[in-house]
């Protein structure tokens, strides 16, 4: 394992006032949590029977609140607050594909499904924000958000375009760019996952890419070429805040790190459990240790029931940068428990200890105020969770 | 011309009942756009594509292709057709 650099844990961050984000399918509720993290007050819904498929604050300000939204019934749309979060407004130009006349063969350009997964730029580039549509596309805007334009070459590039693949190609909502990932120490280096599409870097703020799929794995059985990215689906892409060379990755293949300036990913989830497995969607890191992370298995054999395996549900702690795993599921059900987290819904926040949130495509948030030792349900009964942020307010 | 327009709408409009110009259907979707900003992405994708559940009637008859010409009298009626759970 390469050598990482270690990070200090003496320093204590206490619990400000947090917000729990969760977007559902059918609105987005808010849940407030006191200093403690103990008592939490849900607030909502808003955008009421909107599909929200993403919600976050920019950390930046605290104050730009950005919600993608679609209805199942119109286009999609994205809202921001006018003055300081009481009120929200539809923003005027929403991620879209450029137009494109039809060729002789009757095929068009492609169009916004829904804008999936948003990412505030870095802290130098203040209302700088980056966007992930589905069907893949890569977005920016320079205005926190009121207007945006596709971003870099690939969203028109016959190769990226060839690994994108077609909507016959991604999950079953449509295939998905996601896990924009911007380096705080450049921000003209970024990491970006498609599923499918594998992962890819810039370190010359777009103007290029490189595909990173070394070491990744392919569905075995069918011929699959590792080396192509259409093949590879990368389902959460994370940096360490500690330490932005090391980067995890939660696949539809497994569980893997890499540590750069390698180009290899090591697949560290073929430590877990063999009856649990490594497949899954979230993925979440320590904010101070590069060595820890948490994931939520679900059961990716024969048909791909994509709950928890057995009906057992738990998050996975590892606190060795993937050399062993722990099950951490006190106070979750031990039985009958068929849960699905998806990508987005499992976060953490930068408190010591760590709280880490999840939300069920049941309409269950759970939360641990010790790092995974211990979990509470906090809210139940909201419709399928989409996402789950935590904003420190 | 009147244009009556759909409940998932009215968030734009903030009122049923509306007036807009154009020639044409690309022209009066350009026009409640410049009235109503973002009303038309939500209805029109960015080829030109009448989304999925939207339906609009020209007095009374469906019209399907923005070059559809239009009278200065003409009544529109944007529909939203629902489906799903």
């Amino acid at each position: 394992m390469p050598t990482t650099r270690k990070t200090s844990t003496k320093r204590k961050f206490a619990a400000g006032k947090l917000a729990l984000l969760v977007a559902t399918r059918k609105g987005l509720w808010l849940l407030r949590g006191d200093h403690t993290r103990r008592a939490w007050k849900i607030n909502g819904p808003h955008f009421l029977g909107q599909i929200i498929n993403h919600a976050v604050l920019d950390p930046r300000d605290k104050r730009t609140l950005l919600v993608s939204a679609s209805t199942g019934h119109l286009g999609p749309t994205m809202f921001r607050p006018t003055d300081a979060g009481r009120t929200f407004k539809e923003v005027p130009k929403p991620p879209a594909f450029p137009k494109v006349e039809a060729n002789e063969k009757g095929d068009q350009g492609r169009s916004v499904g829904h804008t999936f997964w948003l990412t505030p730029a870095h802290a130098n580039e203040p209302n700088v924000w980056y966007a992930g549509t589905s069907p893949q596309g890569l977005f920016r805007s320079e205005d926190g958000g009121e207007t945006w334009a596709p971003f870099s070459m690939i969203n028109d590039d016959p190769q990226y375009r060839q690994w994108m693949g077609t909507i016959q190609d991604g999950t079953p909502d449509g295939p998905k760019l996601h896990s924009i990932i911007v380096d705080p120490r450049d921000p003209k280096h970024m990491y970006f996952g498609m599923s499918g599409g594998g992962v890819h870097e810039t370190r010359d703020g777009g103007v290029s890419w490189k595909v990173m799929i070394d070491g990744m794995d392919v569905v075995e059985g069918f011929g699959f070429d590792p080396k192509q990215p259409t093949f590879h689906d990368p389902h959460c892409l994370r940096m360490c805040p500690s330490n932005p060379d090391r980067i995890y990755q939660q696949n539809h293949c497994g569980i893997y790190r890499i540590d750069r300036p390698s180009d290899t990913w090591v697949r560290i989830g073929k430590s877990m459990s063999k009856k649990v497995g490594d497949i899954g969607f979230p993925l979440v890191l320590h904010p101070r240790n590069d060595n820890t992370a948490w994931v939520f298995p679900m059961d990716g054999t024969q048909v791909w029931p994509r709950v928890s395996p057995d009906g057992k549900p738990a998050v996975y702690v590892t606190r060795n940068g993937g050399n062993t795993w722990q099950k951490q599921n006190t106070g979750m059900p031990k039985s009958q428990g068929w849960w699905t987290v998806k990508r987005q819904a499992m976060c953490g926040d930068a408190c010591d200890p760590v709280g880490l949130y999840f939300g069920t495509s049941s309409g269950e948030v759970w939360m641990s105020r010790d790092e995974g030792k211990k979990w509470a349900c906090i809210a139940r009964h909201l419709p399928e969770i989409y996402a789950v942020e935590v904003a420190a307010l | 011309m009147n244009v009556l327009i759909p409940d998932a709408l009215l968030s734009y409009t903030q009122k049923r009942r509306t007036q807009a110009q154009g020639a044409t259907l690309a022209e009066l979707l350009a026009d409640l756009d410049h009235q109503y900003s973002g009303i038309r992405f939500r209805m029109v994708d960015e080829q030109d594509r009448i989304r999925r559940h939207i339906r609009i009637f020209v007095n009374g008859e469906q019209v399907h292709a923005l070059t559809h010409a239009l009278g200065a009298n003409d009544d529109v009626v944007i529909v939203q057709a629902l489906s799903g759970g």
